[in-house]
């Protein structure tokens, strides 16, 4: 157990000094950051004297010790477009963030899990098939076209709910959130499903597959020929083993979902990270870039982590097999 | 593929010659499991019908959106010919800057056709190599190059490119960017999906290099390059052809996302992407056919390619026969 934690939490950090080389290159590579600072009518000395104060003329491999402790300690630097701390810009968007995309997730499982565990069973059934086809439907639309949908008819047609922007958000000290009002819960509800459609139609369709093969296996004969209810072989022994590929998929999804709120933020106006990082993109403002990307990377790599681990929980024969297959291929 | 549906069955009824090329070719397996879907064959149908429509949109459209003589204002906003308002010039109407939304819609999906094909060649190619290198010369060169495929893999690819379209937009001046959008767009796109085709491409490598022909192409002294890419390289091509096709639905998707971003192709050009996300501004003053309509037409193309995608996979894969 405890090499094979070192072994990850040594690839993590090594992908973590590449991600981090990464955000640095940016900086190199794009645009001259005495550019962005100094007046017009600087003179050469004044640039020079910047220059050496920033620490622009030490060697690279001492700016980028430099640019890794810094990062390390939450210091991005100062946005170009905002003229403020980055981490501090971030801090203030992620509440929104978390919460559209940890309550597209709850959404996407309890919505998805069942529906591929029906799907899985009743295979040539109406039903199921209607909803096989939907959910490619669901997955050919693009989110932000899925967004607008929603918003033309719930918004426009009906009038039912608002169509852009957080609502009433309640403070609970520096977490803003929007769970505790009326407005909060409404604005919610529509970026909050288009974020969640694709993946939930993604898990319907692994447990899907995933039930099909395990019920396909011996064993599920077996138990049936010891006569156990068809619910014990269903849930107790069919889902239970379709369970490690979908925490996988669960798991590494998550990353997705930040990707995919940068979309659906941007269709609903929804003041997170994704839109923070997007204005970013347009106007080329790097401490932003470049901060998202390591958080984004960090965010990754524990979640792998976390996933790696979690396998170890449920499948025990992983724990045997030390030498060689250990490492948890995933 | 749709052409062959009309002149073959003669074809198959002739037996006594002996089998000509064409006649192999819709008997083979593919061509069967393709003849007894209906609904890869309507896929293959609409694919094919929008590659030809965006091929011949000059031929086919009815205004040209790049004419700004043609354009007029005064037409700006215009519903569908059906509607009580519409113009019988306009079948689905005109968008917020008076073109129209039919011929806009056309040269549109040229844009996004064109993006889709030329990323998913880039990262086919890029991917390939990098895959066929990896899984023959394996050591170092092999364990870097499927790391990096790693980490790139568990990062969603609308964020790669997203960053190489943040980092390119400072590389360059703002007019080169809008220029050379195309080749932008191709190179983040292609970038963001190499690696499934790198892996893919090592996995089969492994298993081929070991086989006896390249051991017998070793002995007689060829180079390690002309035995990868003369006698490996086309035995591991087939599972590429699927993950292309799944691909080319994948960069479809993100070049309309792109746009609708706005980092990519810019709004005054007509690109399926932009139009819906101009029409998104419009759709509170009720103007619905900006968006609806190159959203469909968005959809029905990433649908097709898609169920020609799953087709493909399952009619090569000879365990589900």
């Amino acid at each position: 157990m405890i090499a094979f934690l070192v072994r990850r939490l040594l690839q993590a950090i090594a992908v973590m000094a590449v991600v981090a080389f990464c955000a640095f290159f940016m900086f190199q590579f794009v645009g001259d950051p005495v550019n962005q600072m100094v007046a017009e009518d600087a003179t050469e000395e004044d640039r020079q004297y910047l220059r050496e104060s920033l620490g622009l003329n030490d060697p690279i491999p001492v700016q980028f010790a430099k640019f890794a402790l810094n990062a390390a300690q939450g210091n991005y630097g100062i946005s170009y477009q905002h003229k403020r701390p980055v981490a501090a810009l971030i801090l203030e968007r992620m509440p929104a963030t978390l919460e559209l995309a940890i309550t597209a997730a709850v959404i996407a499982a309890l919505l998805g899990v069942p529906a591929g565990v029906y799907t899985g069973l009743r295979r040539f059934g109406f039903t199921s098939k209607l909803i096989m086809t939907l959910s490619l439907i669901g997955i050919s639309l693009p989110t932000f076209l899925i967004g607008i949908l929603l918003i033309y008819l719930f918004a426009v047609i009906l009038g039912w709910l608002p169509s852009f922007g957080r609502g009433e958000v309640t403070h609970l000290g520096a977490w803003e959130t929007n769970f505790l009002s009326i407005s909060g819960i409404k604005s919610l509800i529509l970026p909050a499903i288009t974020l969640a459609l694709f993946q939930m139609t993604f898990i319907m369709r692994l447990i899907r597959s995933e039930m099909l093969e395990v019920l396909r296996t011996d064993f599920i004969k077996f138990a049936r020929a010891r006569g156990l209810h068809n619910r014990a072989i269903n849930y107790g022994h069919a889902l239970k083993n379709t369970l490690v590929p979908v925490i996988t998929i669960i798991g590494l999804q998550l990353g997705s979902l930040i990707a995919f709120a940068i979309i659906t933020e941007t269709v609903f106006q929804w003041p997170g990270m994704g839109q923070l990082f997007l204005q970013a993109v347009q106007v080329v403002d790097i401490p932003i870039m470049s901060a998202y990307l390591i958080m984004i990377a960090f965010f990754f790599v524990v979640i792998n982590l976390i996933v790696d681990m979690l396998y170890y929980v449920v499948d025990p024969r992983l724990r045997i097999d030390q030498p060689g297959g250990g490492g948890g291929h995933g | 593929m749709a052409e062959q549906t009309a002149e073959s069955p003669a074809v198959v009824e002739d037996s006594a010659r002996p089998p000509s090329t064409l006649h192999r070719i819709w008997d083979s397996d593919v061509c069967f499991s393709f003849r007894s879907s209906k609904v890869t064959m309507l896929a293959a149908f609409v694919t094919a019908l929008i590659i030809f429509l965006a091929v011949f949109a000059p031929l086919v459209a009815p205004h040209s959106p790049f004419d700004v003589a043609t354009v007029d204002l005064m037409d700006a906003e215009l519903p569908p010919a059906w509607e009580a308002e519409g113009d019988k010039r306009f079948l689905l109407g005109t968008d917020n800057l008076g073109r129209d939304l039919w011929s806009t819609i056309l040269y549109g999906t040229r844009i996004s056709l064109t993006v889709g094909f030329f990323s998913v060649i880039f990262g086919l190619v890029v991917g390939v190599g990098l895959g066929l290198v990896s899984g023959y010369v394996g050591g170092y060169i092999d364990a870097f190059i499927m790391r990096v495929a790693e980490i790139q893999l568990s990062i969603p690819g609308i964020l790669i490119a997203l960053l190489l379209a943040g980092v390119l937009r400072g590389v360059l001046s703002a007019e080169a960017y809008n220029d050379a959008i195309v080749y932008v767009l191709v190179l983040t796109i292609g970038t963001s999906i190499w690696p499934q085709f790198a892996r893919t491409v090592r996995g089969s490598t492994l298993v081929e290099r070991n086989k006896e022909y390249v051991l017998a192409a070793r002995v007689i002294g060829l180079s390690r390059f002309s035995i990868m890419v003369r006698h490996v390289l086309p035995n591991v091509m087939g599972p590429v052809l699927v993950i292309a096709t799944i691909n080319l639905a994948i960069a479809i998707l993100s070049e309309a996302t792109l746009s609708f971003l706005g980092v990519g192709v810019p709004p005054t050009e007509p690109s399926l992407g932009t139009l819906i996300s101009e029409g998104q501004n419009y759709l509170f003053s009720g103007l619905w056919w900006i968006t609806i309509f190159p959203g469909v037409v968005l959809a029905a193309l990433v649908l097709a390619v898609n169920l020609l995608g799953d087709w493909l996979r399952d009619a090569l894969n000879p365990k589900l026969r």
